[in-house]
């Protein structure tokens, strides 16, 4: 599956698909990966080392440090997926890159694929060059196991 | 949609301008390719909103470009940071919190910003022009530029303000283009409430409410002809608060705005709004959280910094006996220095004033206050959320009052 690189690096995990955007400025605990936004469907949830899919990136421009600082502290997602571009986030990812060698690839992903990618159990991200190569290792599990 | 760069943007970015600018380029070509900005242009100015310390990748992203040589290409001020540097001893933070934020701000300077720690730089004198490109940091400081002056920036943070600095460059979109810059909702002031004898208040509600609308770039008709800068400045940072707004225009009273016509390029608005004086007074009451009569443990003015013009106003306020409680007043370090060369701070300390510059009070610790009152409506917007302190929201002369009475006061 094709998509394009807006961060380069490579990265594996699970998908976590968040029903709503998120500020990671004030909604992300950057010490622990928790998402602690009161009004976040997610409320609760860990983006340490998740695939994190979100359609667009929100609120304060305070976001990309924040970010910065998470994946520095070794708590920040394995990658993000958006469905439009966002400054805020990619400054964020490409600065952890610069600064501490992390690699938090951000790629842009067809609004068609985007369901199937949120369903698979696994996925694996190559962003090198323009275009991204995504993976899917494994389908998500049915509820009966 | 590839980003077209000239020569001088590649020598920028190939590192021929030093490793810092090249550093700052890398950056700055992704976020404008995000943005899907054409080009960049060339700016004149740049506030930079990088130091009040959130956590060690910021303070290592300014310690890279000092490591990297890094020189600011143009006029740069600084944002407030995490304590006064003139009057340290009213920090009540951590220690690592004082010597990184401390380091922070001394790294910026090192860059070569001036060291202005306000987050009203158009109140010094790197106050750009009318029509000028920049690149600002800071919700109330993008807000003025584009709505009261008539320069022309986008909303920047972390990283890209400053890289925007080490460049020389911003993207061009969103409010760098004119076109952009037309209204599309028309706001009608249609009452006020009687009782209320200050525009300020006025400026407070209707900045509040032009927040929460959402949408594009609005005009406002019906802001008395007397609305004054200050009041303007009060509006937009309210706004700037309540919602993500970078650039309103007031007709007959902003640059852009002589007329709706002027304000709306022409063409029709794309959504009309009216205010009443309940739709003033219910906003107005929604930034308080404390009720009338409560106990006082301070007063919080100068969010954004104090102007001379509004120590001047204080001035016609106090007489008499000290108030009962503290007075705390954020302003820029350069203002203060004016108010001491006129020998005019000493009257307003003898009244219980306490000068806070290079920070602000509601964003780090130096208020030991559980509930305070304040005349800006930023202040009472962040104050519950970032110091946990509970605020009540009235006039200048009001606050006085609740200072001398030691209680929330309405005259």
């Amino acid at each position: 599956m094709k998509a394009l690189t807006l961060c380069p690096g490579e990265a594996e995990g699970a998908p976590l698909l968040l029903d709503e955007p998120l500020s990671f400025w004030g909604g992300l605990d950057v010490r622990t990966g928790l998402i602690i936004d009161r009004w976040h469907p997610q409320r609760g949830d860990s983006v340490a080392g998740r695939i994190v899919m979100m359609a667009s990136g929100r609120g304060s421009s305070s976001g990309s440090a924040a970010l910065a600082e998470a994946l520095r502290l070794g708590v920040g997602p394995a990658a993000i997926l958006l469905l439009r571009r966002d400054g805020i986030v990619i400054v964020g990812a490409l600065v952890a890159t610069e600064l501490y060698g992390l690699a938090c690839p951000v790629a842009l992903l067809a609004p068609e694929d985007w369901g199937e990618v949120a369903a698979a159990g696994r996925v694996k991200l190559s962003a090198i060059g323009g275009g991204a190569e995504l993976t899917l290792l494994s389908p998500a599990l049915s509820p009966e196991g | 949609m590839a980003l077209e760069l000239t020569q001088e943007d590649l020598a920028l970015l190939d590192g021929r301008r030093g490793p810092a600018a090249g550093f700052a380029m890398r950056l700055l070509t992704r976020f404008a390719e995000s943005v899907e900005a054409k080009r960049l242009v060339e700016i004149e100015s740049a506030h930079v909103d990088g130091c009040l310390y959130l956590g060690r990748a910021s303070l290592d992203f300014v310690e890279k470009c000092v490591a990297l040589g890094g020189r600011v290409r143009v006029a740069t001020t600084l944002n407030v940071g995490s304590l006064d540097l003139l009057h340290p001893e009213t920090f009540r933070g951590s220690d690592e919190l004082r010597d990184n934020g401390r380091r922070l701000m001394e790294a910026h300077a090192e860059l070569g910003c001036a060291r202005t720690f306000t987050c009203a730089p158009y109140q010094t004198r790197y106050r750009p022009r009318f029509g000028a490109q920049i690149a600002w940091g800071e919700s109330n400081a993008i807000v003025f530029a584009n709505s009261v002056i008539g320069a022309r920036t986008e909303r920047y943070g972390d990283f890209i303000d400053l890289s925007c600095a080490l460049t020389g460059r911003a993207p061009e979109f969103g409010l760098h283009i004119a076109d952009n810059r037309r209204a599309r909702t028309l706001v009608e002031i249609e009452s006020t409430p009687q009782e209320w004898r200050d525009n300020t208040l006025v400026a407070v509600a209707v900045g509040h409410l032009l927040g929460r609308l959402g949408g594009g770039v609005a005009a406002i008709v019906g802001l008395a002809a007397e609305t004054n800068e200050d009041d303007l400045k009060a509006l937009g940072a309210a706004a700037a608060s309540s919602g993500a707004v970078a650039l309103f225009h007031a007709v007959g009273l902003t640059p852009e705005a002589p007329t709706v016509e002027a304000a709306f390029h022409g063409e029709r608005p794309e959504r009309v709004v009216r205010l009443e004086a309940r739709d003033l007074r219910d906003a107005a009451r929604s930034l308080s959280t404390l009720p009338d009569g409560a106990p006082l443990d301070a007063v919080a003015l100068g969010t954004p910094h104090f102007s001379l013009a509004e120590f001047a106003r204080l001035r016609t306020l106090i007489s008499g006996e000290p108030a009962r409680v503290k007075i705390w007043i954020n302003t820029g370090r350069a203002t203060l220095e004016i108010l001491r060369a006129q020998g005019l701070d000493a009257e307003l300390a003898d009244f219980g004033v306490k000068f806070v510059v290079d920070t602000c009070t509601y964003v780090t610790p130096i208020l030991d206050a559980r509930a305070i009152m304040t005349s800006s409506g930023k202040c009472a917007y962040y104050a519950p959320g970032n110091i946990g302190a509970a605020v009540a929201f009235g006039s200048l002369a009001d606050c006085v009052a609740s200072a001398r009475a030691g209680v929330v006061t309405r005259l």
